[in-house]
Protein backbone atom coordinates (compact mmCIF):
# COMPACT_ATOMS: atom_id res chain seq x y z
CA UNK A 1 0.00 0.00 0.00
CA UNK A 2 2.70 2.16 1.15
CA UNK A 3 4.55 1.63 -1.31
CA UNK A 4 1.93 2.00 -4.19
CA UNK A 5 1.28 5.72 -2.83
CA UNK A 6 5.26 6.51 -2.98
CA UNK A 7 4.86 5.52 -7.29
CA UNK A 8 1.96 7.47 -7.38
CA UNK A 9 3.60 10.61 -5.25
CA UNK A 10 6.76 10.38 -7.69
CA UNK A 11 5.16 9.85 -11.16
CA UNK A 12 3.17 13.33 -10.36
CA UNK A 13 6.82 15.04 -9.42
CA UNK A 14 7.93 13.39 -12.78
CA UNK A 15 5.44 14.89 -14.70
CA UNK A 16 5.59 18.31 -13.30
CA UNK A 17 9.58 18.33 -14.00
CA UNK A 18 8.71 17.41 -17.81
CA UNK A 19 6.77 20.58 -18.02
CA UNK A 20 9.99 22.17 -18.41
CA UNK A 21 10.61 20.01 -21.06
CA UNK A 22 7.02 20.46 -22.87
CA UNK A 23 7.51 24.11 -22.34
CA UNK A 24 11.00 24.26 -24.67
CA UNK A 25 9.38 21.52 -27.27
CA UNK A 26 6.35 24.13 -27.37
CA UNK A 27 8.76 27.30 -28.20
CA UNK A 28 10.53 25.12 -30.32
CA UNK A 29 7.23 23.93 -31.82
CA UNK A 30 5.19 27.50 -32.41
CA UNK A 31 8.41 29.03 -33.57
CA UNK A 32 9.16 26.54 -36.35
CA UNK A 33 5.37 25.54 -37.32
CA UNK A 34 4.68 29.27 -38.12
CA UNK A 35 7.67 30.38 -39.59
CA UNK A 36 7.37 27.61 -41.71
CA UNK A 37 3.97 28.62 -43.14
CA UNK A 38 5.89 32.39 -43.38
CA UNK A 39 8.96 31.14 -45.30
CA UNK A 40 6.43 29.33 -47.41
CA UNK A 41 5.33 32.92 -48.39
CA UNK A 42 8.85 34.62 -48.16
CA UNK A 43 12.48 33.20 -49.62
CA UNK A 44 14.55 32.35 -47.27
CA UNK A 45 17.22 34.32 -49.13
CA UNK A 46 15.02 37.39 -49.43
CA UNK A 47 14.72 37.14 -45.60
CA UNK A 48 18.30 37.26 -45.24
CA UNK A 49 19.75 39.64 -47.79
CA UNK A 50 16.96 42.30 -48.33
CA UNK A 51 17.91 45.42 -46.83
CA UNK A 52 14.46 46.65 -45.63
CA UNK A 53 11.92 45.35 -43.14
CA UNK A 54 8.43 47.13 -44.37
CA UNK A 55 5.98 44.29 -43.76
CA UNK A 56 3.51 46.89 -42.66
CA UNK A 57 3.41 48.86 -45.15
CA UNK A 58 1.69 49.24 -48.53
CA UNK A 59 5.46 48.51 -50.55
CA UNK A 60 6.52 45.20 -48.56
CA UNK A 61 9.62 44.01 -47.90
CA UNK A 62 10.91 41.18 -45.61
CA UNK A 63 14.61 41.69 -45.09
CA UNK A 64 15.53 40.83 -40.99
CA UNK A 65 19.16 42.68 -41.56
CA UNK A 66 17.56 46.06 -40.28
CA UNK A 67 16.03 44.60 -36.90
CA UNK A 68 19.34 42.21 -36.40
CA UNK A 69 21.59 45.44 -36.98
CA UNK A 70 19.14 47.80 -34.52
CA UNK A 71 19.70 44.77 -31.77
CA UNK A 72 23.43 44.31 -32.20
CA UNK A 73 23.80 48.08 -32.37
CA UNK A 74 21.94 48.74 -28.97
CA UNK A 75 23.80 45.47 -27.46
CA UNK A 76 27.47 46.48 -28.76
CA UNK A 77 26.81 49.82 -26.71
CA UNK A 78 25.46 47.85 -23.47
CA UNK A 79 28.51 45.68 -23.41
CA UNK A 80 30.84 48.69 -24.41
CA UNK A 81 29.27 50.31 -20.61
CA UNK A 82 28.90 47.17 -18.69
CA UNK A 83 31.79 45.29 -19.07
CA UNK A 84 34.24 47.95 -18.24
CA UNK A 85 32.67 48.86 -15.57
CA UNK A 86 31.38 45.39 -14.08
CA UNK A 87 34.77 43.79 -14.72
CA UNK A 88 36.11 46.88 -13.00
CA UNK A 89 33.44 46.19 -9.96
CA UNK A 90 34.34 42.21 -9.49
CA UNK A 91 38.21 43.37 -9.18
CA UNK A 92 37.71 46.27 -6.90
CA UNK A 93 35.37 44.03 -4.71
CA UNK A 94 37.46 41.31 -5.04
CA UNK A 95 40.60 42.37 -4.54
CA UNK A 96 40.63 45.43 -3.25
CA UNK A 97 37.59 46.36 -0.84
CA UNK A 98 36.95 45.44 2.91
CA UNK A 99 34.62 42.63 3.38
CA UNK A 100 31.86 44.52 5.38
CA UNK A 101 32.06 46.87 1.66
CA UNK A 102 31.86 43.91 -0.34
CA UNK A 103 28.86 42.19 1.49
CA UNK A 104 27.10 45.33 1.52
CA UNK A 105 27.50 46.78 -2.20
CA UNK A 106 27.34 43.20 -4.04
CA UNK A 107 23.39 42.76 -2.78
CA UNK A 108 22.74 46.70 -3.62
CA UNK A 109 24.04 46.48 -7.19
CA UNK A 110 21.83 43.40 -7.53
CA UNK A 111 18.87 46.08 -7.00
CA UNK A 112 19.96 47.35 -10.45
CA UNK A 113 18.72 43.92 -12.13
CA UNK A 114 15.45 43.47 -9.34
CA UNK A 115 13.97 46.85 -11.43
CA UNK A 116 11.32 46.39 -13.81
CA UNK A 117 12.62 47.19 -17.45
CA UNK A 118 9.84 49.02 -18.22
CA UNK A 119 11.16 51.56 -15.78
CA UNK A 120 14.82 51.95 -17.08
CA UNK A 121 12.77 52.84 -20.30
CA UNK A 122 11.57 55.88 -18.76
CA UNK A 123 15.05 56.75 -17.43
CA UNK A 124 16.46 56.71 -20.42
CA UNK A 125 13.23 58.58 -22.60
CA UNK A 126 12.90 61.08 -19.58
CA UNK A 127 16.48 61.35 -18.16
CA UNK A 128 19.30 60.26 -20.50
CA UNK A 129 18.21 60.94 -24.04
CA UNK A 130 17.79 64.96 -22.94
CA UNK A 131 20.77 64.79 -21.21
CA UNK A 132 23.16 63.35 -24.00
CA UNK A 133 21.05 65.61 -26.64
CA UNK A 134 22.65 68.86 -24.54
CA UNK A 135 25.97 67.32 -25.26
CA UNK A 136 25.42 65.92 -29.02
CA UNK A 137 23.48 68.26 -30.58
CA UNK A 138 22.19 66.28 -33.93
CA UNK A 139 21.14 63.40 -31.62
CA UNK A 140 17.15 62.82 -32.44
CA UNK A 141 14.61 61.87 -29.51
CA UNK A 142 14.70 58.03 -30.08
CA UNK A 143 18.08 56.46 -30.77
CA UNK A 144 19.89 53.49 -30.14
CA UNK A 145 22.92 55.23 -27.27
CA UNK A 146 20.49 56.32 -25.03
CA UNK A 147 18.68 52.67 -24.30
CA UNK A 148 22.04 51.20 -24.77
CA UNK A 149 23.84 53.08 -22.41
CA UNK A 150 20.47 52.31 -20.00
CA UNK A 151 20.76 48.66 -21.03
CA UNK A 152 24.01 48.43 -20.12
CA UNK A 153 23.80 49.84 -16.57
CA UNK A 154 21.52 47.06 -16.16
CA UNK A 155 23.44 44.40 -17.11
CA UNK A 156 26.47 45.23 -15.32
CA UNK A 157 25.63 42.81 -12.10
CA UNK A 158 25.05 40.40 -14.17
CA UNK A 159 28.80 41.06 -14.76
CA UNK A 160 30.05 41.93 -11.55
CA UNK A 161 28.91 39.17 -9.60
CA UNK A 162 29.39 36.13 -11.83
CA UNK A 163 32.91 37.17 -12.20
CA UNK A 164 33.48 38.16 -9.35
CA UNK A 165 32.51 34.39 -8.14
CA UNK A 166 34.68 33.22 -10.65
CA UNK A 167 37.60 35.81 -9.31
CA UNK A 168 37.14 34.51 -6.11
CA UNK A 169 37.12 30.76 -6.94
CA UNK A 170 41.10 31.01 -8.64
CA UNK A 171 42.70 28.79 -5.65
CA UNK A 172 44.64 31.03 -3.18
CA UNK A 173 48.20 29.14 -4.40
CA UNK A 174 48.20 31.21 -7.38
CA UNK A 175 47.05 34.99 -5.48
CA UNK A 176 49.91 34.20 -2.91
CA UNK A 177 52.71 33.53 -5.43
CA UNK A 178 51.84 36.33 -7.03
CA UNK A 179 52.42 38.72 -3.76
CA UNK A 180 55.14 36.50 -3.26
CA UNK A 181 57.22 37.52 -6.08
CA UNK A 182 56.19 41.17 -5.13
CA UNK A 183 53.65 42.08 -7.43
CA UNK A 184 51.32 44.90 -6.79
CA UNK A 185 47.18 43.95 -6.23
CA UNK A 186 46.86 45.43 -9.67
CA UNK A 187 49.26 43.37 -11.40
CA UNK A 188 47.87 39.96 -9.70
CA UNK A 189 44.51 40.76 -10.34
CA UNK A 190 45.20 41.44 -14.10
CA UNK A 191 47.79 39.30 -14.90
CA UNK A 192 47.39 36.03 -12.56
CA UNK A 193 43.38 36.28 -11.87
CA UNK A 194 41.88 37.22 -15.03
CA UNK A 195 43.21 35.18 -17.02
CA UNK A 196 43.10 32.05 -14.54
CA UNK A 197 39.41 33.05 -14.08
CA UNK A 198 38.91 33.94 -17.80
CA UNK A 199 36.24 31.30 -18.84
CA UNK A 200 34.10 32.19 -15.51
CA UNK A 201 34.28 35.86 -16.76
CA UNK A 202 33.96 35.26 -20.42
CA UNK A 203 30.59 32.86 -19.80
CA UNK A 204 29.20 36.20 -17.57
CA UNK A 205 29.58 38.31 -20.60
CA UNK A 206 27.95 35.84 -23.11
CA UNK A 207 24.97 35.33 -20.60
CA UNK A 208 24.71 39.32 -20.32
CA UNK A 209 24.97 39.72 -23.96
CA UNK A 210 22.05 37.09 -24.09
CA UNK A 211 20.09 39.49 -21.88
CA UNK A 212 20.66 42.45 -23.36
CA UNK A 213 19.48 40.99 -27.00
CA UNK A 214 16.45 39.60 -25.56
CA UNK A 215 15.44 42.53 -23.64
CA UNK A 216 12.39 44.18 -25.00
CA UNK A 217 11.19 47.60 -22.97
CA UNK A 218 13.99 49.64 -22.54
CA UNK A 219 14.76 49.64 -26.88
CA UNK A 220 10.76 49.75 -27.66
CA UNK A 221 10.88 52.97 -25.16
CA UNK A 222 13.98 55.01 -26.10
CA UNK A 223 15.07 53.41 -29.16
CA UNK A 224 12.37 54.30 -31.58
CA UNK A 225 10.27 52.01 -34.24
CA UNK A 226 12.26 52.26 -37.51
CA UNK A 227 14.00 49.53 -38.94
CA UNK A 228 17.16 50.78 -40.73
CA UNK A 229 20.07 49.49 -41.36
CA UNK A 230 22.66 51.08 -39.95
CA UNK A 231 25.18 51.57 -37.38
CA UNK A 232 24.87 54.69 -36.48
CA UNK A 233 23.79 55.12 -32.86
CA UNK A 234 22.23 59.02 -32.81
CA UNK A 235 19.16 57.91 -35.45
CA UNK A 236 16.12 55.97 -34.41
CA UNK A 237 16.33 52.15 -34.94
CA UNK A 238 14.17 49.16 -34.69
CA UNK A 239 14.92 45.60 -32.64
CA UNK A 240 13.69 42.69 -32.97
CA UNK A 241 11.89 42.89 -30.01
CA UNK A 242 10.53 46.13 -30.33
CA UNK A 243 9.45 44.69 -33.56
CA UNK A 244 7.25 41.99 -31.92
CA UNK A 245 5.85 44.36 -29.33
CA UNK A 246 4.75 46.79 -32.33
CA UNK A 247 3.54 44.41 -34.02
CA UNK A 248 1.37 43.27 -30.74
CA UNK A 249 -0.31 46.24 -30.06
CA UNK A 250 -2.02 47.17 -33.43
CA UNK A 251 -4.27 45.44 -34.90
CA UNK A 252 -2.72 42.65 -37.07
CA UNK A 253 -5.12 39.78 -38.11
CA UNK A 254 -4.72 36.30 -37.00
CA UNK A 255 -2.97 34.39 -39.65
CA UNK A 256 -1.65 36.94 -42.07
CA UNK A 257 1.30 37.27 -43.41
CA UNK A 258 2.07 40.42 -40.77
CA UNK A 259 1.30 37.85 -38.53
CA UNK A 260 3.26 35.68 -38.92
CA UNK A 261 6.19 38.08 -39.21
CA UNK A 262 6.38 37.99 -35.75
CA UNK A 263 7.51 34.28 -35.61
CA UNK A 264 10.32 35.01 -38.09
CA UNK A 265 11.48 37.62 -36.05
CA UNK A 266 11.08 35.60 -32.80
CA UNK A 267 13.30 32.37 -34.15
CA UNK A 268 15.71 34.80 -35.18
CA UNK A 269 15.71 36.01 -31.38
CA UNK A 270 15.59 32.33 -30.18
CA UNK A 271 18.36 31.29 -32.41
CA UNK A 272 20.97 34.09 -30.81
CA UNK A 273 20.48 33.97 -27.70
CA UNK A 274 20.33 29.99 -27.45
CA UNK A 275 23.39 29.89 -29.08
CA UNK A 276 25.19 32.15 -27.28
CA UNK A 277 23.63 30.53 -23.81
CA UNK A 278 24.70 27.90 -24.74
CA UNK A 279 28.20 28.86 -25.20
CA UNK A 280 28.47 30.47 -21.98
CA UNK A 281 26.98 27.38 -20.32
CA UNK A 282 29.58 25.01 -22.19
CA UNK A 283 32.64 27.40 -21.70
CA UNK A 284 31.27 27.28 -17.73
CA UNK A 285 31.34 23.76 -17.69
CA UNK A 286 34.71 22.75 -18.74
CA UNK A 287 35.82 25.50 -16.35
CA UNK A 288 34.23 23.77 -13.37
CA UNK A 289 36.33 20.99 -14.33
CA UNK A 290 39.57 22.82 -14.65
CA UNK A 291 39.96 23.18 -10.67
CA UNK A 292 38.17 20.34 -8.90
CA UNK B 1 60.77 57.43 -10.20
CA UNK B 2 61.43 53.77 -10.16
CA UNK B 3 59.38 50.86 -11.25
CA UNK B 4 58.43 49.74 -7.91
CA UNK B 5 57.17 53.62 -7.27
CA UNK B 6 55.12 53.79 -10.65
CA UNK B 7 53.31 50.23 -9.52
CA UNK B 8 52.47 51.56 -6.23
CA UNK B 9 50.97 54.92 -7.98
CA UNK B 10 49.20 52.52 -10.95
CA UNK B 11 47.97 50.42 -8.18
CA UNK B 12 46.55 53.00 -5.76
CA UNK B 13 45.21 54.61 -9.03
CA UNK B 14 43.02 51.26 -9.80
CA UNK B 15 41.80 51.42 -6.60
CA UNK B 16 40.36 54.62 -6.79
CA UNK B 17 38.80 53.96 -10.15
CA UNK B 18 37.33 50.93 -8.76
CA UNK B 19 35.84 53.01 -5.83
CA UNK B 20 33.92 55.89 -8.61
CA UNK B 21 32.90 52.92 -10.95
CA UNK B 22 31.07 50.85 -7.76
CA UNK B 23 29.90 54.08 -6.44
CA UNK B 24 28.72 55.08 -9.93
CA UNK B 25 26.26 52.50 -10.36
CA UNK B 26 24.74 53.23 -6.50
CA UNK B 27 25.38 56.82 -7.61
CA UNK B 28 22.99 56.41 -11.26
CA UNK B 29 20.55 54.47 -8.85
CA UNK B 30 19.94 56.88 -6.43
CA UNK B 31 19.85 59.78 -8.86
CA UNK B 32 17.31 57.94 -10.47
CA UNK B 33 15.54 56.95 -7.92
CA UNK B 34 15.09 60.52 -6.73
CA UNK B 35 14.34 62.10 -10.08
CA UNK B 36 10.90 59.41 -10.10
CA UNK B 37 10.28 60.45 -7.11
CA UNK B 38 10.47 64.10 -7.14
CA UNK B 39 8.31 64.14 -10.96
CA UNK B 40 5.95 62.04 -9.83
CA UNK B 41 5.15 61.26 -5.80
CA UNK B 42 2.97 64.84 -5.87
CA UNK B 43 0.63 63.00 -8.11
CA UNK B 44 -0.04 60.08 -5.69
CA UNK B 45 -3.47 60.81 -4.34
CA UNK B 46 -6.47 58.59 -3.27
CA UNK B 47 -8.18 59.73 -6.59
CA UNK B 48 -5.19 58.50 -8.35
CA UNK B 49 -5.32 55.06 -6.70
CA UNK B 50 -9.31 54.70 -7.62
CA UNK B 51 -9.68 56.10 -10.56
CA UNK B 52 -9.86 54.25 -13.82
CA UNK B 53 -7.96 54.92 -17.00
CA UNK B 54 -8.86 58.64 -18.88
CA UNK B 55 -7.57 60.05 -21.89
CA UNK B 56 -7.12 63.43 -19.37
CA UNK B 57 -3.74 62.96 -17.36
CA UNK B 58 -5.04 64.34 -14.45
CA UNK B 59 -8.00 62.73 -14.37
CA UNK B 60 -6.24 59.09 -14.83
CA UNK B 61 -5.90 56.36 -12.27
CA UNK B 62 -4.45 53.16 -11.89
CA UNK B 63 -7.17 51.27 -10.50
CA UNK B 64 -7.36 48.40 -13.52
CA UNK B 65 -3.54 48.29 -13.63
CA UNK B 66 -3.30 47.27 -9.57
CA UNK B 67 -5.91 45.28 -9.57
CA UNK B 68 -4.17 43.82 -12.50
CA UNK B 69 -1.42 43.15 -11.24
CA UNK B 70 -2.87 41.70 -7.80
CA UNK B 71 -4.01 39.36 -9.89
CA UNK B 72 -1.79 38.23 -12.09
CA UNK B 73 0.47 38.31 -9.01
CA UNK B 74 -2.07 35.78 -6.97
CA UNK B 75 -2.93 33.63 -10.08
CA UNK B 76 1.08 33.35 -10.97
CA UNK B 77 1.91 32.14 -7.54
CA UNK B 78 -0.89 29.57 -7.48
CA UNK B 79 0.28 28.04 -10.82
CA UNK B 80 4.13 28.28 -10.75
CA UNK B 81 4.65 27.84 -6.63
CA UNK B 82 3.53 23.88 -6.38
CA UNK B 83 4.80 23.21 -10.57
CA UNK B 84 8.34 24.85 -9.39
CA UNK B 85 8.77 23.05 -5.87
CA UNK B 86 6.99 19.50 -7.58
CA UNK B 87 9.83 19.76 -10.77
CA UNK B 88 12.68 21.01 -8.39
CA UNK B 89 11.86 18.07 -5.86
CA UNK B 90 11.94 15.39 -8.48
CA UNK B 91 14.95 16.69 -10.13
CA UNK B 92 17.18 16.96 -6.44
CA UNK B 93 15.41 13.86 -5.01
CA UNK B 94 13.95 11.80 -7.45
CA UNK B 95 16.04 11.72 -11.00
CA UNK B 96 19.63 12.21 -10.07
CA UNK B 97 21.25 9.86 -12.30
CA UNK B 98 19.25 9.17 -15.31
CA UNK B 99 20.12 10.28 -18.91
CA UNK B 100 16.74 11.99 -18.72
CA UNK B 101 17.58 13.78 -15.56
CA UNK B 102 20.52 15.00 -17.88
CA UNK B 103 18.38 16.46 -20.06
CA UNK B 104 15.83 17.75 -17.97
CA UNK B 105 19.18 19.77 -16.24
CA UNK B 106 20.68 21.21 -19.93
CA UNK B 107 16.93 21.99 -20.54
CA UNK B 108 16.33 24.66 -17.56
CA UNK B 109 19.76 26.08 -18.01
CA UNK B 110 18.46 26.91 -21.11
CA UNK B 111 14.97 28.09 -20.43
CA UNK B 112 16.00 30.60 -17.71
CA UNK B 113 18.10 32.21 -20.76
CA UNK B 114 15.27 32.32 -23.10
CA UNK B 115 14.09 35.83 -23.46
CA UNK B 116 11.06 36.78 -21.87
CA UNK B 117 8.94 38.28 -24.62
CA UNK B 118 9.94 34.55 -26.59
CA UNK B 119 7.20 33.31 -24.05
CA UNK B 120 4.98 35.71 -24.94
CA UNK B 121 4.81 34.05 -28.14
CA UNK B 122 4.27 31.04 -26.89
CA UNK B 123 1.44 31.85 -24.81
CA UNK B 124 -0.10 33.50 -27.60
CA UNK B 125 -0.32 30.41 -29.21
CA UNK B 126 -1.14 28.30 -26.38
CA UNK B 127 -2.79 29.64 -23.99
CA UNK B 128 -4.49 32.37 -25.94
CA UNK B 129 -5.56 30.57 -28.93
CA UNK B 130 -4.87 26.46 -28.71
CA UNK B 131 -6.58 26.87 -25.35
CA UNK B 132 -9.04 29.31 -26.27
CA UNK B 133 -8.15 31.34 -23.42
CA UNK B 134 -7.88 34.89 -25.41
CA UNK B 135 -6.17 37.62 -23.68
CA UNK B 136 -7.74 37.00 -20.19
CA UNK B 137 -5.66 36.95 -16.70
CA UNK B 138 -5.28 33.25 -16.93
CA UNK B 139 -3.45 33.13 -20.40
CA UNK B 140 -1.32 36.29 -18.67
CA UNK B 141 -0.68 33.85 -15.32
CA UNK B 142 0.03 30.73 -17.28
CA UNK B 143 2.83 32.43 -19.40
CA UNK B 144 4.15 34.26 -16.44
CA UNK B 145 4.25 31.33 -14.45
CA UNK B 146 6.21 29.46 -17.68
CA UNK B 147 8.73 32.18 -17.41
CA UNK B 148 9.36 31.89 -13.99
CA UNK B 149 9.28 28.06 -13.56
CA UNK B 150 13.06 27.92 -14.05
CA UNK B 151 13.72 30.56 -11.67
CA UNK B 152 12.09 28.44 -8.82
CA UNK B 153 12.99 25.57 -9.76
CA UNK B 154 16.91 26.77 -9.59
CA UNK B 155 16.24 28.28 -6.10
CA UNK B 156 14.42 25.27 -4.55
CA UNK B 157 16.92 22.82 -5.49
CA UNK B 158 19.88 24.73 -4.05
CA UNK B 159 17.58 25.00 -0.98
CA UNK B 160 17.05 21.13 -0.89
CA UNK B 161 20.57 20.58 -1.51
CA UNK B 162 21.65 22.44 1.90
CA UNK B 163 19.97 20.24 3.93
CA UNK B 164 22.80 17.73 5.21
CA UNK B 165 22.66 14.45 4.36
CA UNK B 166 22.50 13.15 7.90
CA UNK B 167 18.89 14.66 8.08
CA UNK B 168 18.20 12.00 5.25
CA UNK B 169 19.82 9.19 6.52
CA UNK B 170 18.19 9.21 10.36
CA UNK B 171 15.18 9.70 9.13
CA UNK B 172 15.15 6.68 6.74
CA UNK B 173 17.24 4.41 9.92
CA UNK B 174 13.47 5.05 11.74
CA UNK B 175 11.91 3.45 8.69
CA UNK B 176 10.43 6.53 7.13
CA UNK B 177 9.63 6.13 3.16
CA UNK B 178 10.95 8.48 0.51
CA UNK B 179 8.30 10.84 0.56
CA UNK B 180 7.55 10.64 4.00
CA UNK B 181 11.40 12.05 4.43
CA UNK B 182 10.56 14.68 1.89
CA UNK B 183 7.61 15.74 3.23
CA UNK B 184 8.50 16.01 7.00
CA UNK B 185 12.04 16.74 7.32
CA UNK B 186 13.53 17.91 4.09
CA UNK B 187 11.07 20.41 2.88
CA UNK B 188 10.30 22.02 6.41
CA UNK B 189 14.24 22.36 6.75
CA UNK B 190 14.69 23.86 3.60
CA UNK B 191 11.61 25.99 3.67
CA UNK B 192 12.25 29.55 4.05
CA UNK B 193 15.77 29.48 1.69
CA UNK B 194 12.73 28.45 -1.06
CA UNK B 195 10.41 31.06 -0.03
CA UNK B 196 13.48 33.46 -0.75
CA UNK B 197 13.03 32.43 -4.59
CA UNK B 198 9.80 31.93 -5.04
CA UNK B 199 9.50 35.58 -3.86
CA UNK B 200 12.16 36.81 -6.22
CA UNK B 201 10.71 34.96 -8.89
CA UNK B 202 7.39 36.60 -7.95
CA UNK B 203 8.91 39.89 -8.03
CA UNK B 204 10.16 39.54 -11.45
CA UNK B 205 6.86 38.08 -12.42
CA UNK B 206 5.39 41.54 -11.57
CA UNK B 207 7.57 43.29 -13.48
CA UNK B 208 7.24 41.93 -16.59
CA UNK B 209 5.85 44.23 -19.72
CA UNK B 210 6.70 42.31 -22.82
CA UNK B 211 5.16 38.65 -22.68
CA UNK B 212 1.72 40.28 -21.64
CA UNK B 213 1.57 42.50 -24.31
CA UNK B 214 2.58 39.84 -26.93
CA UNK B 215 -0.56 37.74 -25.35
CA UNK B 216 -3.10 40.88 -25.94
CA UNK B 217 -3.25 42.13 -22.63
CA UNK B 218 -4.92 45.81 -23.06
CA UNK B 219 -3.70 49.06 -22.63
CA UNK B 220 -6.97 50.65 -22.31
CA UNK B 221 -9.19 48.86 -19.40
CA UNK B 222 -12.29 50.31 -18.48
CA UNK B 223 -13.62 47.82 -16.00
CA UNK B 224 -11.94 45.67 -12.90
CA UNK B 225 -11.59 42.38 -13.51
CA UNK B 226 -13.92 39.89 -11.59
CA UNK B 227 -13.40 36.67 -12.71
CA UNK B 228 -9.58 34.92 -13.99
CA UNK B 229 -11.08 35.13 -17.66
CA UNK B 230 -11.51 38.81 -17.98
CA UNK B 231 -9.37 41.27 -19.66
CA UNK B 232 -6.52 43.35 -18.13
CA UNK B 233 -3.75 45.51 -18.05
CA UNK B 234 -1.28 45.89 -15.35
CA UNK B 235 0.97 48.43 -13.91
CA UNK B 236 3.45 47.82 -16.07
CA UNK B 237 1.46 48.22 -19.55
CA UNK B 238 -0.12 51.60 -17.59
CA UNK B 239 2.94 53.03 -17.49
CA UNK B 240 4.29 51.60 -20.96
CA UNK B 241 1.20 53.14 -22.20
CA UNK B 242 1.85 56.75 -20.40
CA UNK B 243 5.58 57.12 -21.10
CA UNK B 244 4.55 56.47 -25.03
CA UNK B 245 2.09 59.75 -25.14
CA UNK B 246 3.23 62.79 -25.91
CA UNK B 247 1.53 65.38 -22.86
CA UNK B 248 3.69 65.80 -20.14
CA UNK B 249 0.85 64.63 -17.94
CA UNK B 250 1.16 61.50 -19.00
CA UNK B 251 4.58 61.38 -18.01
CA UNK B 252 4.39 62.77 -14.21
CA UNK B 253 1.57 59.85 -14.38
CA UNK B 254 4.28 56.95 -15.29
CA UNK B 255 6.57 58.55 -12.85
CA UNK B 256 3.86 58.05 -10.03
CA UNK B 257 3.16 54.47 -11.33
CA UNK B 258 6.79 53.94 -11.26
CA UNK B 259 6.50 54.79 -7.36
CA UNK B 260 3.80 52.51 -6.91
CA UNK B 261 5.45 49.90 -8.58
CA UNK B 262 8.76 49.97 -7.30
CA UNK B 263 7.76 50.15 -4.02
CA UNK B 264 6.08 46.89 -4.84
CA UNK B 265 8.84 45.29 -6.14
CA UNK B 266 11.42 46.29 -3.51
CA UNK B 267 9.25 45.52 -0.45
CA UNK B 268 9.08 41.95 -1.93
CA UNK B 269 12.40 41.57 -2.18
CA UNK B 270 13.42 43.05 1.03
CA UNK B 271 11.08 40.34 2.66
CA UNK B 272 13.22 38.15 0.66
CA UNK B 273 16.40 39.05 2.00
CA UNK B 274 14.69 39.83 5.55
CA UNK B 275 13.69 35.85 5.45
CA UNK B 276 16.89 34.70 4.00
CA UNK B 277 19.08 36.82 6.79
CA UNK B 278 16.77 35.36 9.63
CA UNK B 279 17.27 31.94 8.45
CA UNK B 280 21.15 32.30 8.44
CA UNK B 281 21.08 33.98 12.02
CA UNK B 282 18.84 30.29 13.07
CA UNK B 283 21.15 27.91 11.60
CA UNK B 284 24.27 29.67 13.33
Amino acid sequence: MKSIKEKIIESILFTCALITVLTTLGIIWVLLSQSYSFFSEVSISEFLTDKEWTPLFSQKHFGIMPLVTGTLLTTFIAICVALPMGLTIAVYLNEYAPKGIRKTVKPILEILAAVPTVVYGFFALVVVTPFLQSIIPGLSGFNALSPGIVMGIMIIPFISSLSEDALAAVPKTLREASYGMGATKLQTSFKVLIPAASSGIIASVILALARAIGETMIVAIAAGQQPRLTFDPTVPVETITTYIVQVSMGDVPHGSLEYKTIFAAGITLFALTFLLNNISFWINKRYQQKYE
Amino acid sequence: MNNLQRNKIRDKAFKYFGVTCTFFGIFILGVFLFGIINDGVSRINWDFLTNLPSYRPKRAGILTAWTGTLWIFGLTAIIAIPLGIAAAIYLEEYGKKSWFANLLEINITNLAGVPSIIYGILGLEIFVRLAGLGGSLLAGSFTLSLLILPVIIVATREALKAVPLTTRTASYALGATKWQTIWNLILPASLSSIITGIILALARAVGETAPLIVIGALAYVPFVAKTPMDEFTVMPIQIFNWISRPQHGFTINAAAAIIILLAFVFVMNGIAVYIRIKAKKKSH
